[in-house]
């Protein structure tokens, strides 16, 4: 064949297999932001999809990060470029919920007839993404709590054979096992998941005024009043005697990986990360995991939700829609929900995923044994106005501002109090600015 | 950030003949594929910039507000920039001292073309080949506190080395990681110039029994010093501007802020804080401080470099 022949039939094989694809199926684009391990399970989770049935296609796209994730899609709807579903964190709610970009989710359910039923949604979770009217926008996806992990071993060598359940009793124990010979009691890091919002939805204590911001932007951080400062306090106090540690990337050793390697004998992680611990811990190590303690004579409320849910964005056609659609209705079977849970650390978030997988003895199994307290924890009450969630402007750089405050304390720079007034400080700045904004726009 | 190389020997051409094209329409043509380039990655988006930085706009876009210069006064009222300006000017004198005298060290050793000197020409260059997040991600592996190379030092003397808790010591990683990879770039500058120096002086006064340090310190650096004014330009500017990757893996900008530079400052406000306004105003000012600081160089410290 010669050169010219050899282009003419590249150019029409090339024409005619993009017009027997697209007779196909329906493509449209998906992307998430979890890496590694969880992303490979999101690729997964596509091509379970697209061998399901031969209508549509879901086009799934690592982004990186829940960050990255974030910051790409927004570029993208800048440029008109977004793609159809996206999963964000739930930080980044309220920013999706003013971006006037996003396709509500409780409108697609409509328009294209799903059968989804919100009522079988944990409430812990739907609240937290839910609009103030209890509408939801978003899809609940990859969900957890934070749980305590704890080194059984470890215990053992104070002759105690259950988790604290308070945190009074926590830190005796830390005590106790320096001087049984346990040289870090405890490992954290200055993340604010675990130590400020899970601990202030599970004592009802406020973060921010206004029901932490649901009731509008013009909302104030409190956390620097409430007994969260007590509780860092007493963190301080562990980690200058000697029995906590922090364990940072910057340190080597992550918390999750001093847990794993036992040199550390507890530390407060999210859920998710059970199944990568079941597969991290020195062999013979015996581990478990526990709900958060709460201060003694405190009513435990439920604990947050963490993760991610799934938006759908504006400027689509109806086709690439109904092909979302189909992936979301898809995604909430309950055997999804188990094949998700069995491969990650993440809970089921509907009711009947979870009854689903108690009916299948999933909790049973001695490797996914403890994950049924994430549900207890989360649905310990019904939710209240504090434990509902957390719906505050830029809430990515409170959380930073936080951070930073608390490395300045733990390092010693300035006094837990201090520090947790610096950073209400600058928080409320953030929040005045968010709010300056969105100048004449009020949260759904 | 690319840099277009400097041909500092084209100094003395420069100051003796003001030559200049007699055909400006010519020169307006061949100079206009440079220019509509610079125009589009550089004006084009400093304009935007710009406007952005005297308005407040939603992520998403759309309905920016006009404010004036209410973004500027919150930046300069505010604590934590300053910090961030401090600091960035402590990383900026810091790196570019040592990686400026590390190199003149490297290049000297080399230039005296002692056996294998080939091989250290080419590995002394590599470390700039490297990627600044790979950059930062050895370091942070190396000088790990509980399990680096360096942790070695807190078994003798507990606690003296802990960037993860200590300002002070995250600010010397980022330092160190920033002068091994700008040390590699100022080398080739160094030896460049170094072999430029006529051998006969050189060699006539070793033959006057002038001892290797006597070389290096009469005759050698002084030839340098346009080259040192060259590299101490650049890695300033470098160090305000291009120090991102190694920040955001080692340290990212901790502990307490103490190596939160102004540009991972940028960084953190634009991109993870979305708030793309008060980033495009730090950027101005960034911009501001770098051109003035170039200026400043090259009205006072050039007038004591002599280009022969």
């Amino acid at each position: 064949m010669n050169k010219f022949g050899l282009i003419v039939g590249m150019a029409a094989s090339l024409v005619f297999s993009v017009n027997a694809q697209a007779q196909q199926r329906v493509k449209f684009e998906y992307w998430h932001g979890l890496t590694a391990q969880l992303g490979e399970v999101m690729e997964a989770h596509c091509k379970r999809f697209n061998e399901s049935q031969t209508k549509f296609e879901a086009v799934c796209i690592g982004q990186g990060g829940y960050d990255k994730a974030e910051q790409n899609t927004i570029a993208a709807y800048r440029s008109k470029q977004n793609p159809t579903l996206v999963q964000i964190y739930d930080a980044g709610t309220v920013n999706f919920m003013l971006s006037g970009a996003i396709y509500p989710a409780n409108q697609l359910v409509k328009d294209f007839n799903l059968k989804i039923n919100w009522d079988d949604y944990f409430p812990g979770i739907a609240n937290y993404y839910a609009t103030s009217k209890g509408e939801m926008w978003s899809f609940p996806y990859n969900s957890s709590t934070a749980l305590m992990y704890w080194n059984k071993d470890a215990w053992a060598k104070i002759g105690k054979t259950k988790a604290p359940e308070t945190i009074e009793e926590w830190m005796a124990d830390l005590r106790k096992m320096k001087a049984a010979g346990v040289e870090c009691g405890f490992a954290f890091d200055y993340d604010t998941w675990m130590a400020m919002e899970q601990f202030s939805a599970i004592h009802n204590q406020p973060i921010a005024t206004k029901s932490n911001g649901y009731e509008g932007l013009d909302a104030e951080v409190v956390f620097n009043k409430t007994i969260f400062v007590k509780y860092m306090q007493d963190w301080k106090k562990a980690l200058d005697e000697g029995v906590a540690r922090i364990q940072t990337a910057q340190s080597g050793k992550t918390k999750n990986q001093a847990f794993a390697d036992g040199s550390c004998a507890s530390m407060l992680s999210s859920v998710a990360d059970h199944g990568v611990m079941n597969s991290t811990v020195i062999p013979g190590m015996n581990w478990g995991v526990a709900m958060l303690p709460v201060y003694e004579g405190t009513k435990r409320q439920n604990s947050l939700v963490g993760g991610a849910s799934l938006w759908v964005m504006q400027g689509k056609s109806k086709e690439e829609y109904e092909a979302a659609a189909a992936y979301l209705q898809f995604l909430a079977q309950p055997t999804e929900a188990q094949w998700f849970s069995t491969v990650t650390g993440y809970i089921p978030v509907t009711n009947s995923g979870f009854k689903f997988m108690n009916e299948n003895k999933f909790y049973e199994d001695k490797k996914y044994a403890g994950r049924e307290l994430a549900i207890a924890s989360l649905t310990a009450t019904p939710p209240s106005a504090l434990s509902r969630g957390i719906r505050l402007g830029n809430f990515t750089q409170i959380r930073a501002e936080v951070r930073a405050e608390l490395e300045a304390a733990f390092t010693g720079k300035k006094d837990m109090q201090t520090a947790l007034n610096d950073a209400a400080d600058r928080s409320n700045q953030i929040l005045r600015r968010f709010e300056q904004t969105f100048k004449g726009k009020n949260l759904p | 950030m690319a840099i277009p190389p400097f041909r500092y020997f084209n100094y003395e051409f420069y100051m003796n003949n003001r030559s200049y094209f007699k055909n400006n329409k010519l020169a307006a043509v061949l100079i206009a594929p440079q220019l509509f380039l610079i125009f589009i990655f550089f004006y084009w988006p400093a304009s935007q910039a710009i406007y952005w930085a005297f308005t407040t706009q939603p992520p998403f876009g759309g309905g920016n507000e006009w404010v004036g210069f209410q973004n500027f006064q919150e930046l300069f009222n505010d604590k934590v920039y300053w910090n961030s300006v401090y600091i960035s000017i402590k990383f900026a004198i810091y790196s570019t001292c040592l990686s400026v005298v590390l190199s003149s060290v490297m290049a000297l050793c080399v230039d005296r073309q002692l056996s294998g000197y080939q091989f250290y020409r080419f590995a002394f260059f590599l470390p700039y080949a490297i990627a600044a997040p790979a950059v930062g991600l050895a370091f942070r592996f190396i000088f790990a506190p509980d399990a680096g190379f360096i942790s070695i030092i807190n078994n003798y003397f507990p606690g003296s080395w802990n960037p993860a808790m200590n300002g002070h010591d995250a600010l010397v990683l980022i330092v160190l990681a920033n002068s091994w990879k700008m040390a590699a770039y100022n080398f080739i500058f160094m030896l460049a110039a170094l072999q430029s120096i006529p051998r006969s002086v050189v060699e006539a006064a070793a033959m006057d029994g002038a001892s290797f340090l006597r070389r290096v310190w009469d005759i050698q650096l002084p030839f340098l010093t346009p080259t040192f004014f060259f590299l101490l330009v650049i890695n300033i500017t470098e160090s305000f501007v291009d120090s991102f990757g190694i920040v955001d893996i080692t340290t990212g900008g901790g502990p307490a802020r103490a190596t939160d530079l102004m540009v991972y400052k940028i960084y953190t406000d634009g991109f993870k804080g979305l708030d793309y306004s008060m980033a495009a105003a730090q950027s101005i000012l960034l911009m501001i401080i770098v051109i003035s600081l170039t200026f400043i160089q090259f009205r006072f410290v050039e007038k004591r470099v002599h280009y022969r």
